[in-house]
């Protein structure tokens, strides 16, 4: 296919985010100093519009340049992405004004690392998601150390930057042997190559799966590749935490989901076993160390690692299920997750991150709305009914059940029993504790509100009337495995 | 109509959310709507009985409407109705929230709204719980239970109120997750069989797999765990004594009125018939912890300084006598069961309601702190002491007729099972008359008790409707008896067709 023929359509989301990306950086360099620019109204103007793009795509199965697959799952986690945005773009005007950040290079970092998730998402060859995997990751590393002033924030930026660069260099190692054994990087012709040879024969296809397993698991923070994450999650501001925490685990799932669940499919056998002992350490540790955590970001930091083991059940299992579940499952975490670190982004304050457990002591006295909200993405965090978690982990767990992964599925439930614990913990504070900390929040805009309302009614919606999404994400991931 | 019957105080509760109130001020106009609410659903619970036709087994007042149906794989629909059993559930659910409401009329001061609120969600889901004939609409009102008593323990109890709230919650997830794989587990094997590729979680259709012996074993005890915590059946126990004494006035009589009945209600309606071959094999065990819980509940509560603890530990002691009626697994046993968690539910919420105002008096429920209440107080001593002759099983009285039933069919079953229920009957006369003649008896001894109130007129409202369900009950045992008869008869039936003809005959030797 030539360059020029090449429909360039499938593309069109992500070009949205790119073009909204120069066009904030560009005005951020033309801005007058003190000038205001509505720079975050216009990012959710472009995320909008690729919102609109992907739903013009649906069901067109469009291919650009052969490795950019606007298929219905690469859309499907599209639109969660964008959903990701548009929640940070609105958490984030609230706390840009008051922490004194950038608001130009912020919105354009963002909007570049979507676009670099989006592509990853769509991506159907090895070196354009190791290019969409750098372009995320460096937008991100420089996220995390955006306050430039601060020194956690600063030491969170350089530690993820040197393991992500770490990690990034197994994944590429991963794809060179990959191209050594097949002769290819495009997962369409490394696929038929590989079903068509067997492990005993070439041994180095273990070697390739393993570094790529070991890139990715560094990217979806899977034990024992996690070590970055807490320390990366408590550093960032807490609204980038919120953005990292989701966007980049929906995109590197999403390429992790794509890469071995069709490319390396034929060697399920030999991963399964593998991921499914990550899966179950993740779990664990996620759920055990956070039990011990008294700094809010940091317990959310490992709930976060817990919530990938769930999502690696769902790939373990990887029935029709399972594939469908870890999109819901996505979405779900996502919204939910989000709206968590929307809440503890709108009580921090410029000086102080508000992050501490006893600074949520009595929440439900001054802030009786913000508790409630927090109580709701929590119990959704926790999987307990009628949130969208409930739906989200019993969809992952039955997949499991119904492929015979009955352990997996009985660690699952127990961590997330464990998991609830500590998330009661928050609840004990916000409701049950005395205040004893002036605790005075900035005024909360009404932005921040609607972003938390919005996620909230997600959760509800998908909690209660789940079918139409899980009938969507069905039949997005029917398409191409 | 019966979808009405949680809506309604669903809708109650949202209602309530939507009324500013923050500085206070509109609290008496909550509380008069709160109740309002929670007296409409009760009459419609009571409609629903009128129209009840008692000579059929079968659910009733069915509705189904598709809920998440995801071509080709998954059926899951909102599927309730209700037999026998359920109905009275739901009716005395939906008469103990008012009573409930009544109780907390004074005692809750701080935040009315959200604590009517969450009184009211509660109610929704408790009833919902009793409806559904769909295991997974069953089990999110199951868990989403969980968290308005947890906040009504946690935010309005007393001291340990924390410990107790989280305690509570954490125990009775852990069992609940299990169950949760299990009902996943049978859902795949319908989908594995009869389903072709279906999952379904329909009770109905549920019931008709052949599952293995082996299979069911492990099934049924997931199950049973999770509903045996409920109840909570010896060695589960724990968490009763800590939720009961922490939990507000209000939250003890929900807990003790109705979640607890939700334990027994499941293995009624869900172990014993979805895995009756290993209900059959495990049901000497799970009547042997009954008997010991029956005996080591009694025991404890007999040394109790503390009114509402020595209530709670009484709850493991009545609560043993359902499971033995269950595990009889015959008529009479399951009608004495049924009928043993309705008179429980009064009683005992009578109890705990009483203790309540003596300890909204007071402000203390130490037994040693009281003493010669009756001259201060006749009219709460009389009712005081019809509660507790009603929760001892004297005859005339609702606990007479349920304990009797239970140990009738347990001794049809074996006898030997009898023998420590009937130690259990005595010892509960002895602890609660004990505790009765410690407190209201003899002189006063303190003259702190000299002074005290006796029964307000919003009091009256809520301790007579309780005194008289619990004569009723005692004297017309009939009126409940008769429409859960063929309802109870099904399940027996069910028990003992799908039972391995050796284990019947060595039965029947």
């Amino acid at each position: 296919m030539s360059f020029l023929s090449t429909n360039i359509d499938a593309i069109a989301p992500m070009l949205c985010v790119i073009l909204g990306a120069l066009a904030a950086m560009t005005a951020e360099a033309f801005r007058r100093k003190g000038e205001q620019m509505p720079i975050g109204w216009f990012g959710m103007i472009v995320l909008a519009g690729a919102a609109l793009s992907s739903v013009f795509l649906w069901d067109r199965k469009l291919v650009a340049f052969d490795v950019i697959a606007a298929d219905n799952f690469g859309l499907f986690v599209s639109l969660v992405l964008v959903i990701v945005g548009l929640l940070t773009v609105m958490f984030s005007s609230q706390v840009i004004h008051r922490d004194g950040l950038p608001a130009g290079e912020y919105y354009a970092l963002v909007l570049f690392s979507i676009a670099g998730m989006m592509m990853m998402a769509t991506a159907t060859d090895l070196l354009v998601i190791f290019i969409a995997l750098e372009i995320l990751s460096l937008a991100v590393y420089v996220l995390t150390g955006i306050r430039r002033d601060n020194l956690a924030g600063t030491e969170a930026a350089f530690k993820y930057f040197l393991l992500g660069a770490f990690s990034s260099a197994f994944f590429l190692y991963g794809i060179a042997f990959t191209y050594g054994i097949t002769g290819s990087t495009r997962l369409a012709s490394v696929g038929p190559f590989l079903s068509a040879q067997s492990m005993s024969q070439n041994p180095m296809i273990l070697v390739a799966l393993g570094l790529l397993l070991v890139g990715f698991a560094f990217k979806i923070s899977a034990v024992p590749f996690h070590m970055w994450t807490p320390d990366a999650y408590e550093g960032a501001p807490s609204i980038v935490t919120g953005f990292m925490s989701t966007g980049v685990k929906a995109a590197a799932f999403a390429a992790f989901a794509r890469v071995f669940l069709s490319t390396f499919e034929p060697f399920k056998e030999q991963w399964a076993p593998v991921v499914a002992v990550i899966a179950i350490a993740t779990m664990v540790l996620g759920t055990v160390v956070g039990v011990a955590q008294s700094s809010l970001k940091r317990m959310l930091a490992y709930s976060s690692i817990a919530h990938g083991g769930y999502l690696l059940v769902g790939l373990v299992a990887a029935n029709q299920v399972g594939k469908a579940a870890i999109l819901f499952y996505l979405l779900v975490y996502s919204v939910t997750n989000l709206a968590a670190f929307g809440v503890i982004a709108m009580l921090g304050a410029k000086d102080r991150p508000n992050d501490s457990l006893r600074d949520y002591a009595g929440l439900w006295h001054s802030h009786p709305a913000l508790a409630a909200l927090m109580t709701v993405s929590l119990l959704s965090l926790g999987g307990l009914p009628p949130t969208a978690g409930f739906i989200g982990k019993w969809y992952i767990f039955s997949a499991a059940v119904s492929a015979g992964y009955y352990k997996l599925a009985i660690i699952g439930v127990l961590t997330s029993v464990v998991s609830v614990f500590f998330y009661l913990r928050v609840v004990v504070m916000m409701y049950m504790a005395d205040r004893d900390t002036a605790h005075v929040p900035s005024a909360i805009t009404p932005v921040g509100m609607a972003a938390l309302s919005l996620a909230i009614i997600a959760i509800f919606y998908l909690g209660i009337l789940p079918a139409p999404v899980l009938d969507l994400a069905t039949k997005s991931i029917a398409t191409i495995f | 109509m019966l979808t009405l019957s949680w809506v309604l105080p669903l809708a109650g509760a949202v209602l309530l959310l939507v009324i500013p109130n923050a500085d206070g001020r509109r609290n008496g106009l909550i509380r008069w709507l709160a109740l309002a609410v929670s007296i409409l659903g009760f009459a419609v619970t009571l409609m629903l009985w009128a129209r009840f036709d008692p000579t059929s087994g079968d659910f009733q007042f069915v509705e189904r409407v598709n809920w998440i149906h995801i071509q080709p794989t998954l059926e899951i629909d909102y599927y309730v109705g209700i037999d026998g059993i359920s109905l009275l559930l739901v009716v005395l659910t939906a008469f103990l929230t008012p009573i409930a409401l009544l109780s907390s009329w004074e005692g809750i001061e701080h935040k009315v709204k959200e604590f009517s609120i969450l009184i009211l969600a509660l109610d929704a889901a408790m009833i919902g719980v009793f409806i559904s004939l769909d295991l997974f609409l069953f089990y999110v009102f199951w868990d989403a239970m969980l968290i308005p008593m947890y906040f009504l323990i946690g935010i309005w109890g007393y001291d340990q109120r924390i410990y107790a709230a989280v305690k509570f919650m954490l125990y009775t997830m852990a069992g609940s997750v299990l169950m949760l794989i299990a009902i996943l587990a049978l859902a795949y094997m319908y989908s594995d069989g009869p389903g072709a590729g279906t999952y379904s979680f329909d009770l109905l259709k549920l019931y008709g797999l052949q599952i293995a012996p082996q299979t069911q074993t492990w099934l049924f005890l997931a199950f049973a765990i999770a509903f045996a915590i409920k109840v909570p059946l010896f060695p589960f126990h724990t968490w009763l004594p800590d939720a009961h004494v922490q939990a507000p006035t209000a939250g003890s009589i929900i807990l003790a009125g109705v979640l607890l009945k939700m334990g027994t209600y499941g293995l009624v309606r869900f172990a014993f018939p979805l895995f009756p071959n290993a209900a059959v094999t495990f049901a000497p065990w799970i009547g042997g912890l009954a008997v010991i819980g029956i005996v080591y509940g009694a025991l404890v509560a007999m040394v109790q300084p503390d009114m509402k603890k020595l209530v709670a530990y009484s709850s493991v002691s009545h609560l043993g006598f359902v499971v033995l009626g269950i595990c009889a697994a015959n008529v009479q046993g399951m009608q004495g069961a049924v009928y043993q968690m309705l008179a429980h539910g009064v009683s005992t919420g009578g109890l705990f309601l009483l203790v309540g105002m003596l300890s909204d008096r007071r402000h203390t429920r130490l037994i040693a702190e009281f003493g010669g209440l009756k001259n201060a107080m006749p009219r709460l001593t009389a009712a005081f002491l019809i509660i507790t002759l009603a929760s001892i099983g004297m005859p005339a009285l609702n606990g007479f007729i349920g304990e009797f039933l239970t140990m009738l069919g347990a001794f049809l079953w074996d006898p030997r099972f009898v023998v420590g229920a009937g130690l259990g009957v005595i010892l509960s006369a002895v602890y609660m008359l004990w505790m009765f003649q410690r407190v209201y008896l003899g002189e006063v001894t303190n003259p702190k008790n000299t002074t005290l109130p006796d029964l307000r007129p919003r009091e009256w409202a809520s301790v007579v409707p309780l005194c008289a369900i619990a004569i009723v009950m005692g004297v017309f045992p009939a009126l409940f008896l008769s429409p859960m008869e063929s309802s109870v008869q099904k399940i027996v039936e069910r028990l003992h067709v799908t039972q391995p003809v050796t284990a019947r005959l060595e039965r029947e030797r």
